[in-house]
């Protein structure tokens, strides 16, 4: 009889695993939403333990950066299997929206929104929205440049200097819409050639293309690398957590993102899709949750919406211009990343 | 439909050549058409499946009564059915996978370009012999195997000559050592190192407090992988050399000494020799574990690019594309089949055995004392290692920022995690790890059994039974270890991902991925306790009249309950650490625990990750002792001699 233990047990172990898989459906009467969530997962995670509690349906969430989407999205295509899009910067968002990867949803709430938010939901025709907006700029550790003796970098130039070698760290552009619309910024700052030059000459002084936008925040607050370049409120998180960062908009003028969210054409939950699309956008629902948290120091796109006090103000930095409609359609974005892989990418360490 | 085919069973009316045809056409002629159809017919549903399966069972009848597999029905059905399976979903998916190489973006046959994919110098390129920049990625991943095989296997033997021949302090080691690597999810001795050696590291902070060594990001690349895969990969090299050594009978060596051999002499030249097949086997396994390891590369690879991480990255990360990862997955293929090729034909056959029941065989000669002290100090040290980067993931989850050197105490990653409240009373599970954990818990559950019975069978099948073709149903059944995991689980979404067989984003997938990937582990581990099993107690079994699957369930599978103990256990286990493949199948709905860690360490999230691990590898330790205590005792020889596998 002691023969029959081994299987019962593992008997038990199956039944055990099934009613604890089980147990999680508290929320099964409300269905369920498939959620791809592209800012940090510090933020996407109070956003849907918020909408879980505020409606009852069950949100499965992974986080990627927004140019990992775009692929997965687009790869998907046939057989879609998310059904918000919600977070990360506008280019990508914009090219899904271009390609119809992305399904139009005029919401209600769109009279509370700022001028730029609704701009970037019209140049869409609607099929994307801005939910954010926050500056470019970079980042260094102050105590490990005052350790090292350096010169404090004020420009984009400065990134470029011998002296900073293997002291950057900033995004890939294929895989990160922060670094994209750092290459976006420099195209635009100083047009197309130099622009290139000047991404070569930093490639000497970058330690790692991650593949996370924010990333490099992080990186300068622990020490382990001096620069960073990141959207300017990914860096104030960790400032305002205490470690020793000071933010930097480059002299030469800076670009700047509106962050976006898409309805994933195909969704199948559909109408719980539209609903997190309402709740997003209303002022004591999405666009609180960051400020709250302590997660955000975007600009909500509400104009309802409490702004984070130690949020960079975009009033005070010199922004260009930034033309979302050029650098997020299709054949652009493919042809600077195409060029970027070829020319930068490429590059010897 | 299944009751027509049950009926047409049992109906002594119709020819049996006629059945097996009929059904055979039907099979066949209905996947086919599904698969003309392609992208624009509707998926199988659970009932097209079954009725597959009844039509083959009926195929697989029929063909025992028209005479093959000496009439045996019982035989010919678990053959037929096993094959076909395998078929279905192990060379399928992998020949379209390798299809896709030669197939451009819109599907069209193009061999210029599958040429230029093939032989590009992204793959091949040698330019850091040179002085110049990058290697070709293939060149990168077997310099990093070709050391990590040399290195463990030297490692290994050093440990195995320590632990047999150094003392008795080491008899625990060899349970210690045994266990370690199948509860181990493949990236946390990587994590470790980097929370110990990264730029802001443990000991890198020490270094750089104490002795004024600047901080370095030199952990990351080729060195960095090259020592997690090193502490990963000996515990398995010292398992392998060890039950070599142990394997050869003292009395060579005695007459040896009687014949006035000094130590080093008896060394060289009758102990080497005899472990010479054992340490080019263990060359081998570490040098394919090596190519198709992902967790280790992915965290620490930095800018050394390896053939695992490139096809992850061609797939899933924003650059899709699905004919240059097919190509980079050909040529991983073809390593390690290579290997696998080479490993059955020099060692698959030779005995290693020595050991005979002759009575007293002896002492193994003690070691040259200069050999021993250094062996046994060499030991100590990289077990203490080991031990230290295992500490430190224990640590980790419960201090505040392990890697700054922060250790207030605090549980705040596990509430992140595995947090769980009082909800309109009932429990819910609101820590953002759960959702992964209990579906990596379900699929494994789900999966272990299954592999347990295919691989049994199969295993019962090859030993006991005389056919036509079993040769080739062995070879069949241990393919899938030569596939590494990450071209399966491309294989995989290439092959399921359009009717009529669309299984991606579901939780199927992740269980038949695990079924199969396992199987041979089962096959294995019922080949071996088949053979402490007498064939008498069948034929016994035979002459009483019993068929052949009375035999089975009466006589042989409450002979195989260790076999099947241990099969379940080391899948379960598996399955809960897999990385490689289920990294391209997880979705946001079935997502899997070791896929929520890695995407928690590119993000930095280093003690969330931690704590995870944590947990992962609590959780498994426990079972193994509860199974354990329940049982006695898991045999868990699954690495024989003659064992390769690829990788997590």
């Amino acid at each position: 009889m002691s023969a029959l233990k081994p299987s019962r047990a593992t008997r038990w172990l199956a039944a055990a695993g099934l009613a604890a898989a089980s147990a999680t459906p508290a929320f099964a009467q409300q269905g369920e939403l498939v959620l791809y969530c592209s800012v940090q997962e510090e933020w996407c995670r109070p956003m849907v333990a918020a909408f879980e509690k505020a409606t009852g349906i069950k949100v499965l969430m992974t986080r990627k950066s927004s140019g990992e989407f775009y692929a997965q999205i687009k790869a998907e295509a046939a057989n879609p299997k998310g059904d918000v899009w919600w977070g990360g910067t506008g280019d990508p968002h914009l090219q899904a929206a271009e390609e119809a990867l992305t399904d139009p949803y005029v919401s209600p709430k769109l009279d509370e929104l700022q001028d730029w938010a609704v701009r970037q939901a019209r140049a869409a025709k609607f099929r994307t929205v801005g939910i954010y907006a926050g500056a470019l700029g970079y980042s260094f550790n102050t105590q490990e440049l005052a350790k090292r003796k350096l010169p404090e970098p004020k420009c984009w130039a400065d990134l470029a200097k011998p002296i900073y070698k293997d002291d950057v760290q900033v995004a890939n552009p294929n895989s990160s819409g922060t670094s994209y619309t750092m290459l976006a910024t420099l195209v635009q700052l100083f047009g197309e050639a130099k622009a290139f030059d000047l991404m070569k000459s930093m490639h000497k002084n970058i330690n790692q293309y991650t593949k996370s936008g924010a990333a490099p925040a992080r990186a300068v607050a622990t020490g382990e690398s001096l620069i960073g370049i990141t959207f300017q409120h990914d860096a104030v998180i960790q400032a305002v957590s205490g470690a020793p960062v000071k933010i930097v908009s480059p002299c030469e003028g800076t670009g700047y993102e509106i962050g976006s969210m898409s309805i994933i054409k195909g969704a199948k939950n559909l109408a719980n899709a539209r609903k997190w699309y309402d709740w997003a956008l209303s002022a004591d629902g999405g666009q609180a949750i960051g400020a709250a948290n302590k997660v955000s120091y975007q600009v909500p796109s509400n104009k309802k919406a409490p702004v984070p006090a130690q949020a960079p103000k975009l009033g005070d930095i010199k922004l260009i211009d930034y033309d979302f409609a050029k650098y997020g359609s299709s054949a652009e974005r493919t042809r600077l990343l195409k060029k970027w892989d070829d020319e930068v990418g490429k590059l010897a360490k | 439909m299944i009751q027509a085919v049950a009926l047409a069973d049992s109906s002594r009316v119709l020819p049996h050549k006629l059945l097996a045809w009929a059904s055979a056409a039907l099979v066949l002629g209905w996947l086919g058409l599904g698969f003309a159809q392609g992208a624009s017919g509707t998926a199988f549903a659970w009932w097209h499946y079954a009725a597959l399966l009844a039509l083959t069972f009926l195929f697989a009848r029929s063909l025992a009564r028209c005479g093959f597999f000496i009439g045996d029905v019982t035989v010919a059905t678990i053959v037929i059915v096993i094959a076909a399976l395998l078929g279905l979903f192990i060379f399928f998916p992998v020949g379209k996978a390798l299809l896709a190489a030669v197939l451009d973006n819109q599907g069209r046959f193009a061999p210029a370009l599958a040429i230029e994919r093939l032989l590009s110098p992204d793959i091949w390129g040698l330019g850091c012999f040179g002085g110049g920049t990058h290697c070709g990625v293939a060149v990168n991943s077997v310099m990093l195997a070709t050391i990590v095989g040399f290195g463990t296997t030297l490692l290994g033997l050093v440990m195995a000559l320590a632990a047999q021949r150094g003392g008795q302090r080491f008899s625990s080691l060899y349970s210690v050592m045994a266990v370690l690597p199948i509860v181990t999810p493949p990236f946390v001795i990587a994590l470790a190192l980097v929370v110990l050696f990264g730029r802001t590291g443990l000991v890198t902070g020490w270094m750089s407090t104490l002795f004024d060594i600047p901080r370095t990001r030199w952990i990351y690349g080729l060195t960095g992988v090259t020592l997690a895969q090193l502490l990963t990969f000996t515990p398995i090299a010292f398992m392998i050399l060890h039950g070599a050594l142990a394997a050869i009978s003292p009395s060579l060596e005695e007459a040896a000494q009687t014949l006035r051999a000094s130590r080093t002499r008896v060394f060289r030249t009758v102990t080497w020799p005899l472990l010479r097949p054992a340490l080019a086997n263990s060359f081998l396994l570490a040098f394919v574990e090596s190519l198709a390891d992902f967790g280790n590369p992915v965290v620490l690879a930095g800018n050394y690019e390896v053939l695992s991480t490139k096809i992850f990255f061609a797939v899933a990360g924003a650059q899709h594309e699905p004919g240059r990862a097919a190509a980079l997955a050909t040529v991983l293929l073809g390593f390690t089949l290579v290997a696998f090729w080479l490993q059955q034909r020099w060692l698959g056959k030779a005995s290693y055995v020595t050991v005979s029941g002759k009575g007293d065989a002896g002492l193994p000669a003690a070691l040259p004392t200069g050999l021993r002290r250094g062996c046994v100090g060499f030991a100590m040290a990289w077990i203490a290692f080991t031990l230290a980067c295992y500490a430190v993931i224990a640590v980790g989850g419960f201090v505040k920022d392990i890697g700054r050197g922060d250790m207030t105490p605090m549980l705040a990653h596990f509430g992140a995690g595995f947090a769980i409240e009082w909800q309109g009373g009932r429990l819910a599970f609101v820590g953002s790890a759960w959702d992964s954990f209990f579906t990596t818990v379900e699929v494994a559950a789900i999966a272990a059994p299954l592999t347990a019975v295919i691989g049994l069978l199969s295993a019962y099948v090859i030993t006991r039974q005389r056919f036509a073709g079993r040769r080739t149903f062995e070879f069949l059944t241990m393919v899938s270890f030569a596939v590494p995991g990450t071209v399966i689980g491309v294989a995989y979404i290439v092959a399921f991902n359009v009717p009529p067989l669309e299984l991606t984003g579901g939780l199927a997938i992740l269980v038949l991925c695990f079924v199969f990937r396992n199987m041979p582990v089962g096959v294995r581990a019922g080949i071996a306790a088949l053979a402490q099993i007498d064939k008498s107690l069948d034929e016994a079994s035979a002459t009483l009249r019993a068929s052949t699957l009375r035999t089975l369930h009466k006589v042989v599978m409450p002979l195989l309950k260790p076999a099947i103990v241990a099969t379940l256990v080391f899948s379960f286990t598996h399955a809960m650490t897999a990385v490689s493949a289920v990294i391209f199948l997880a979705t946001a709905k079935y997502n899997l625990a070791t896929v929520y860690i890695i995407g928690r360490v590119e993000a930095g999230e280093y003690p969330l990750a931690i704590a995870y691990s944590t947990v992962l590898i609590v959780f498994m330790l426990s079972l193994l002792l509860i199974v354990q205590w329940l049982t006695g005792s898991v045999k868990l020889g699954r690495r024989s001699q003659a064992d390769l596998v690829t990788g997590h």
